[in-house]
């Protein structure tokens, strides 16, 4: 049993690590395609998922339909507050993917949320014309740096992911996250445990009722609710370590080209 | 009038023509877009909602050809038999599930914010579904086939970046993949769907 959860692991950091020193957009791209992303585990996914589904029913889906009818600029200021402490792992990675100006932009700007926008519940700094927020991760830096989505993951309560992304999530809580640092890790006096998971259980309710009406109907309308959520959640992956806004599908149209001679 | 003369204006009036049926891509998507709007704000049950959005997806949509890049590289191997088979259960697939997911909303508030043409085949046309209290502001965009401009249709829809034909070949694939690539199983789950 050792012996083949070795060999699981190893196959899993073997697909996961096949960095290229030379990779390009180009490479990202193809490498980071959902139609290529292998889904070595697909019966424990399946497992899982339908663990996770059952979960959000019992306590997801209630709780983020009670949130649903909290004031609208309630939950807007909760979820800027969110915003806010996620810049706190956006800015680490956007050195690492060597975008130093968009540091210096998503630090300006939490110093300015924090502060004259009370803890983040405002957004100011979009009020005074800074660009668009984009969120960054560790996996994203990973797969800048060229490194392979590996296998496709569903995590237990955390959900989809893929290895590279799981792994590298362990940066966190090894000094990535400042907000995990000053809540989990240091005695601060300030923060205690309870700020940190609080905040990544708002996060779960917050993201759960934005989609609320997208879930149900995607989930009624699938005839493979396991294969629609993986594809999606691909396709916004692979779009995240982009950073595009353009429809990744446009980029290539062979496929739809191929239907005229149908 | 000389012959040139009436050459000439037979020229300029046969080309007047052909244009003036062509249809803009953005102005086709809001034409759309309007016509479900009033669908979905009139007072009458939700089936009669549903009956009336699958008139208008018949019109706009190109469904067999959404429906056959849906089936990815298995659309190869199918014979002819199968593949009119096919079609008609996507379009019967396709319509209930269109049409069901757009039924749930109310009074959508959707605008047309610009396009981008991709080729002669294809333009993007981009739109915002105006934020409500419940959910916030999302971008679709709208792939149009235009290689008839006098009627072009719908491929594919990519809200905020996520393409709903992608999303449809992958979950067939992995149906096909689960199943051997056997497509009678497919065909048995497609179905079911409408059925239910």
């Amino acid at each position: 049993m050792f012996r083949k959860f070795i060999l699981i692991t190893i196959s899993i950091f073997f697909l996961a690590f096949n960095a290229n020193a030379g990779s390009d957009g180009e490479l990202i791209l193809k490498k980071n395609q959902p139609a290529e992303i292998k889904d070595c585990f697909e019966n424990l996914n399946r497992a899982t998922f339908a663990f996770n589904q059952a979960l959000d029913g019992i306590i997801f889906k209630p709780v983020a339909s009670a949130y649903r009818v909290l004031p609208s600029p309630l939950k807007n200021g909760i979820s800027n507050s969110l915003d806010n402490l996620s810049t706190l792992v956006t800015i680490p990675n956007n050195i690492l993917q060597g975008e130093m100006k968009k540091a210096g932009i998503n630090s300006g700007r939490f110093i300015i949320n924090s502060t004259i926008g009370i803890l983040g519940f405002i957004d100011v700094a979009q009020n005074l014309g800074f660009p668009e927020y984009e969120k960054e991760d560790y996996g994203q830096s990973l797969a800048t740096m060229g490194v392979g989505p590996g296998c496709y993951l569903v995590l237990p309560v955390l959900g989809p992911s893929t290895a590279r992304d799981a792994t590298a999530s362990i940066a966190n809580f090894v000094g990535g996250d400042a907000w995990y640092n000053v809540t989990v890790n240091n005695d601060t006096h300030y923060f205690t445990d309870f700020d940190y998971y609080a905040s990544r259980i708002t996060a779960g309710v917050d993201f759960r009722a934005k989609n609320y009406d997208a879930i149900e109907n995607l989930e009624k309308n699938s005839i493979d609710f396991y294969a629609s959520v993986k594809s999606l959640y691909l396709q916004d992956r692979q779009q995240k370590i982009l950073n595009t806004n353009k429809i990744v599908e446009t980029l290539d149209d062979s496929d739809w080209e191929e239907i005229e001679n149908q | 009038m000389s012959f040139k003369k009436k050459l000439i204006i037979f020229l300029l009036f046969t080309f007047c023509m052909s244009n003036a049926n062509s249809i803009e891509p953005d102005i086709f998507v809001q034409s759309t877009v309007n016509r479900a709007s009033q669908i979905l704000s009139e007072n009458i049950t939700k089936n009669e909602k549903i009956n009336k959005l699958k008139l208008i997806a018949k019109d706009t949509v190109d469904i067999r050809g959404v429906g056959f890049y849906s089936l990815g590289s298995a659309r190869k191997n199918l014979n002819n038999e199968q593949k009119a088979k096919y079609s008609e259960l996507f379009e019967n697939y396709f319509l209930k599930s269109f049409s069901s997911r757009l039924a749930e909303y109310t009074n959508p508030e959707i605008n047309v914010l610009g396009k981008k043409v991709l080729n002669k085949n294809y333009t993007i046309v981009n739109s915002l579904l105006v934020a409500t209290s419940e959910r916030p502001e999302v971008k679709i965009d709208w792939r149009i086939y235009t290689k008839n401009p006098d009627n072009p249709l719908i491929r594919d829809l990519i809200i905020e970046g996520l393409s709903l034909a992608r999303t449809q070949k992958e979950e067939f694939t992995s149906i096909l993949n689960s199943n051997d690539g056997k497509i009678e199983e497919l065909f048995k789950k497609l179905e079911e769907f409408s059925k239910n």
